[in-house]
Order: structure tokens, then C-alpha cells, then sequence
């Protein structure tokens, strides 16, 4: 018997074999990606913001990529108290890029200073956090200062859906891409620009 | 002429020459000698093996009205309640046989902790039961979004999501796994294809590896003592006594009457298990937009969820949610390397020390109480009450080595007692 050749013989049967199962493999992990169908499902929506009064929220309805959105319009005293304590946020200056696009990387995390838009999906495990807008003390916060509440595992985000610390949620919510068609249309699945 | 008992042997001989037949029936079950000193907490593998053929029954039985479609799935699960002959009987003998399933295989895995079933040599006996257990847990968690109810999705989404907090790859990991930007119908389509066809297989085939492994080496007794030590003159364990007809009939028979007792008085009377087996908002149907005031999973994975809540803040540059993660699959892969982590040199409670039987009790105790965490809403004092509880989850495991090991045992006898 000749051992080297036996070797050679093995050692080569073994790699085309694994070659063969990493490519059969790809058309079955490829078929598990969203399909064609699903990406163009994502196109942008149009929401109409001209009826939205101040401390309201229009959400979670209509949903952009079946997530919820929430669109809020903020008061002047819920802007006045909203970096009041930004020592108890985990990221208050937004430095985590991908939460945001880079026109909301700012003190109120938004394009227009009054109107906050998120994807209503909390950061930790995905629920749909509640909105608590009041300055007034919550079960669950004896100072709170307006923002959202996710029943789930009691992740708590102010009003610029920025997260507290000590709570499960790791990041910010999400600000989608979004821009404004004049004063009252807001178009979400947009970037300013992409018109 | 031959008589019709010759000519019945005569076909076995023709079978048995090429299908050894008459020796696998032998082997596993009239010549299987299994230790005569089993006690209740032996009726559990086989009750398991009975609801696995009720899942199976039942589950082939509900596919052939399911639909499973983002659009038809809820309303066929009420067609399968309401308009079907007999719907609503597989539906509850399914959906509560998921329930049982778990409650026997838990017992039956606390038989093994308490009678040291998992130690030499019957490591890999446990090890394949372990991967039965893991099995299991995705089968249901496969399965419980089948109806598309609002619990189902958020359920789902939650866990689908727990993806998200693998470092760097992890949101392209919870997209992959969807297959969509939101779970939708899309994730039940191959959900379901992965619960009626997937893990059925996977299931079937641990499960032979799991008795073929027991078979192998022989049924551990409550007193932990080897019966292949004491043969009688034929080479058969003077312990021991044939798995059929002494166990099938005399033991195993009567304890799954008693079983199907209750199993049908869950059925037919308590069919939710008052929201315990099929939760209140999965009467409702899925919405995207709308979570659940609670989202709490079945019973039978609370004490997980507990510890996936129970971390709530960040430790070495990663996120609280990264370390949820890390835990809870932590909780399930010690259970793996039991085994490996008892040194003690008698197998079963009844010689242990007084350490291994404390840690036993305690753990028990804090396993219960994060089930039930896990179904209440999170606040700071429950909170902690589940670190605690977490903690002693783990120290039960990993301070085995040290307590099995110091411990004074008591003498095990040479022969079994009962």
C-alpha cells in the first residue's frame, strides 16, 4: 500500500466533497434572504402632519416596511426640558451612527426641531413601546420627563427616543430616513435630496 | 400438514434471515433487563415517547386544514375550532400536549439530576436527551407561531430579535432568519415548513439514538448500583428483570392510564390552562403595529426568560442586551456538560451528601421561581429577585465539581434495595 498516495487520494476527495457542500449550501441560505418581493414592498410612505397638534403622536399607523412608525410633535416645553438630564442617557449626543441618518445627528435628534420620527420598534427586543408624553411621575420613573415606556422588559427613551441607562435596551431608536415635501407632507423611506 | 404455530415459525426463520427481527425484539425489549427497583420517577421516558406519537397524530391530523399563510393562518385555526368534525379536539389534544410534553420531560430530567442517571456510563445518554430537550424548545417555539394570534407574533418577534444581539452580524442575522424587514408571513411559511417536516426528523432521530444509547449500557436504578455486577448463572442480572412484559404491562401500562386521565381532563375542561398553555392575546390576530400590554412566552420557557431579563447592564464593553443573550444560552449549555461536572463517587440522592441534596432543593426552588418571574411584568424588586434566582441557577451547576467532591457519601449497597 502506498501511504502518501492514500493520503494525497483522501486529502483530495475530502476537499472537493467540502467544496461541493459549501456550494450545494449557498442556493439553500440564499433562499432564507428576503425575496424580491419583499424588498419592493419597502418602498417610501407619505404621511400628512398638518393636523398633528403639539404634544400628539400620529402612530403606529400607517407603517413603513410593516414597522410601526410614530411621528411626534413636540411642544416647546417638552424641547425645554429635553436636555435638562442628559446624564442619565446612555447616548445623548447620538453617537451611535447607524440609529440615524446624519441629518437627525443632532441636539433633537430631527430633521424639523419640533417633529420627531422613529421606527416604533424598541432597540432591545423589538416590541412596540408605549407613549407616555406628560412631564408627570410614571410607575416606572418617579422624574420622568415624557419619552416612551416598552412594557416588555422596561426600556425607557425620552422624547428624542433616546435610551435611558440601566435599562435592557442597548441603543437609541431608530430615526428612518425621511424628508419633508413643503410643511405638512412627511415622506419617510427618503433621504432630503433623494427627490 | 404443519401446524399453524410451525408454519408461523417457519416465517419468522425467513424473515429473521434477512431481518434480525426476532433479535432487535429480544435485544431491546423481552431480553432487556432492566433493574427491578425502578420507582414513579421511571414512567416519564415513556409517557414522553406517548406524547411524541400525540404530537405527531394530532399535528399530520391539524396540517391538513392549516393554512400557512400570513393571510389564512388565524382564520384557518378557527376554521379548525369551529367548522371541522373533531377540530378542536386535535387542536387541544396538540396544543396541550405541547404543555405535557414539557411538564414529563422536565421530570424526567429531574429524575436524572436526582438519581445521577447522566454519570458514567451514561453520558451520552444524557447528552442525546439534551439535544431532544433543545429540539424540543425550538419545536415549540416553531410551532407557537403557527396560529398567528398577537402573542404568537410578539412572541416571535422577541425572539427572533434576541439574533440582533449577536455582535457586528447580528441585525443581518434576525433579517435572514425573517426573511422580511418585520416578521410576516414570509417567517410563518418557513416556520412551519421547519415545525411539520425540519425538526420532526431531527426529533425522531435523537430520539433513537437516545434509547439505543440506553440500551447499550442499561437502565440506572434509584439507588445508583451497577446490576450487571451480580449475573445469575445464564449471564442475567439477578437485579434485573425483562423489560416486557414486567415493565410494559405492570409499571408502564397503568402509569400512562393515570396520565391519560389527566391529559383528558385538561382537554376537555381546562384547554387554555386558564391562559397558562394557550395564552389570552393569541385570541386575537397578529398585529404588526399593536404589542401585547405583556409579552410573556409559554410556561415551559419562563424560567429562560427570567434570566434573559435578568441582565440589565452592560459588563466589558458589551450591552446588557449582548450579556440577556449570553445567559440564557448559557443556562441551556451547562446543562449539556452535567456529566462532566459531578464528581462524586455514588450516583444516586439516596448516598449523596447532605451539600449535593441543599443544592438540589435550592435550585429547584429558584427554577420555579423564575418561571414564574417570567410570566409577571418586570419591576426593580422582581428584577433582582431574578438575578438572585439566576445566580443560584448557576452556582448549582458550577459549584458541582467543588460540593460533589467534598462531601461525606453514605455507603451504596451491593445489591439494589426496594
Amino acid at each position: 500500500m502506498n501511504k502518501g498516495r492514500r493520503n494525497f487520494l483522501i486529502g483530495a476527495t475530502s476537499v472537493v466533497g467540502t467544496a461541493g457542500v459549501v456550494g450545494v449550501a449557498v442556493p439553500f441560505v440564499g433562499s432564507w434572504n428576503p425575496s424580491a418581493k419583499a424588498l419592493a414592498a419597502g418602498a417610501p410612505i407619505k404621511i400628512d402632519i398638518s393636523k398633528l397638534s403639539e404634544g400628539d403622536m400620529i402612530g403606529p399607523i400607517p407603517a413603513w416596511r410593516d414597522k410601526p412608525v410614530f411621528v411626534v410633535k413636540r411642544s416647546a416645553a417638552m424641547l425645554e426640558k429635553l436636555n435638562s438630564e442628559n446624564n442619565r442617557l446612555a447616548d445623548p449626543d447620538s453617537a451611535e451612527e447607524k440609529q440615524q441618518p446624519a441629518y437627525a445627528q443632532n441636539a433633537t435628534r430631527s430633521l424639523r426641531e419640533d417633529v420627531l420620527v422613529l421606527i416604533g420598534l424598541c432597540t432591545h427586543l423589538g416590541c412596540s413601546p408605549k407613549f407616555y408624553p406628560k412631564i408627570t411621575p410614571e410607575d416606572f420613573d418617579p422624574n420622568w420627563l415624557g419619552g416612551f415606556y416598552c412594557p416588555c422588559h422596561g426600556s425607557k427613551f425620552d422624547l428624542a427616543g433616546r435610551v435611558y441607562k440601566g435599562v435592557p435596551a442597548p441603543t437609541n431608536l431608530e430615526v428612518p430616513p425621511h424628508r419633508y415635501e413643503g410643511d405638512s407632507v412627511l415622506i419617510i423611506g427618503e433621504d432630503e435630496g433623494a427627490a | 400438514m404443519a401446524t399453524l404455530e410451525q408454519q408461523f415459525k417457519d416465517i419468522m426463520r425467513w424473515v429473521d434471515d434477512r431481518l434480525p427481527v426476532t433479535e432487535t425484539y429480544e435485544k431491546h425489549m423481552s431480553k432487556y433487563y432492566a433493574p427491578k427497583n425502578f420507582n414513579f420517577w421511571y414512567i416519564f421516558g415513556v409517557l414522553a415517547f406517548v406524547v411524541l406519537v400525540n404530537q405527531l397524530l394530532t399535528g399530520i391530523w391539524l396540517t391538513m386544514n392549516y393554512v400557512p399563510t400570513g393571510e389564512g393562518a388565524f382564520a384557518s385555526v378557527e376554521y379548525i375550532m369551529r367548522d371541522v368534525e373533531f377540530g378542536w379536539l386535535l387542536r387541544y389534544m396538540h396544543s396541550t400536549g405541547a404543555s405535557a410534553f414539557f411538564v414529563v420531560v422536565y421530570l424526567h430530567m429531574f429524575r436524572g439530576l436526582m438519581y445521577g442517571s447522566y454519570q458514567k456510563p451514561r453520558e451520552l445518554i444524557w447528552v442525546f436527551g439534551m439535544f431532544i430537550y433543545l429540539a424540543l424548545m425550538a419545536e415549540g417555539f416553531f410551532g407557537y407561531l403557527l396560529p398567528w394570534g398577537n402573542m404568537s407574533y410578539w412572541g416571535a418577534q422577541v425572539i427572533v430579535s434576541l439574533a440582533s444581539a449577536v455582535p457586528v452580524w447580528g441585525d443581518d442575522i434576525a433579517l435572514w432568519v425573517r426573511g422580511d424587514f418585520n416578521m410576516s408571513g414570509v417567517t410563518l411559511n418557513r416556520f412551519f415548513a421547519l415545525h411539520v417536516v425540519a425538526v420532526p426528523i431531527v426529533l425522531l432521530v435523537l430520539v433513537a439514538l437516545h434509547i439505543l444509547a440506553l440500551h447499550e449500557v442499561g437502565s440506572n436504578n434509584p439507588d445508583g448500583v451497577d446490576i450487571k455486577k451480580h449475573l445469575d448463572d445464564n449471564g442475567r442480572p439477578l437485579d434485573g428483570i425483562p423489560f416486557h412484559p414486567y415493565y410494559t404491562i405492570g409499571h408502564d401500562l397503568p402509569g400512562i392510564v393515570l396520565f391519560l386521565i389527566v391529559f383528558c381532563a385538561v382537554i376537555f375542561f381546562f384547554p387554555d390552562g386558564n391562559g397558562m398553555f394557550l395564552e389570552h392575546p393569541n385570541y386575537e390576530p397578529a398585529d404588526p403595529l399593536k404589542t401585547p400590554a405583556l409579552i410573556a412566552p409559554v410556561w415551559y420557557y419562563t424560567p429562560f426568560y427570567s434570566m434573559l431579563r435578568a441582565a440589565t447592564f452592560p459588563l466589558f464593553g458589551m450591552t446588557a442586551k449582548f450579556w440577556g443573550l449570553v445567559v440564557m444560552a448559557g443556562a441551556i449549555a451547562i446543562l449539556f456538560v452535567v456529566p462532566w461536572l459531578d464528581k462524586s463517587p455514588v450516583k444516586s440522592m439516596r448516598y449523596k451528601g447532605l451539600a449535593s441534596k441543599l443544592f438540589l432543593a435550592i435550585f429547584v426552588v429558584a427554577f420555579f421561581i423564575l418561571g414564574w418571574l417570567g410570566m409577571q411584568h418586570p419591576t426593580p424588586a422582581k428584577t433582582i429577585l431574578a438575578q438572585v434566582c439566576t445566580a443560584i441557577y448557576f452556582a448549582y451547576f458550577l459549584l458541582m465539581p467543588w460540593y460533589t467532591s467534598v462531601e461525606k457519601t453514605k455507603p451504596v449497597p451491593e445489591r439494589v434495595t426496594f
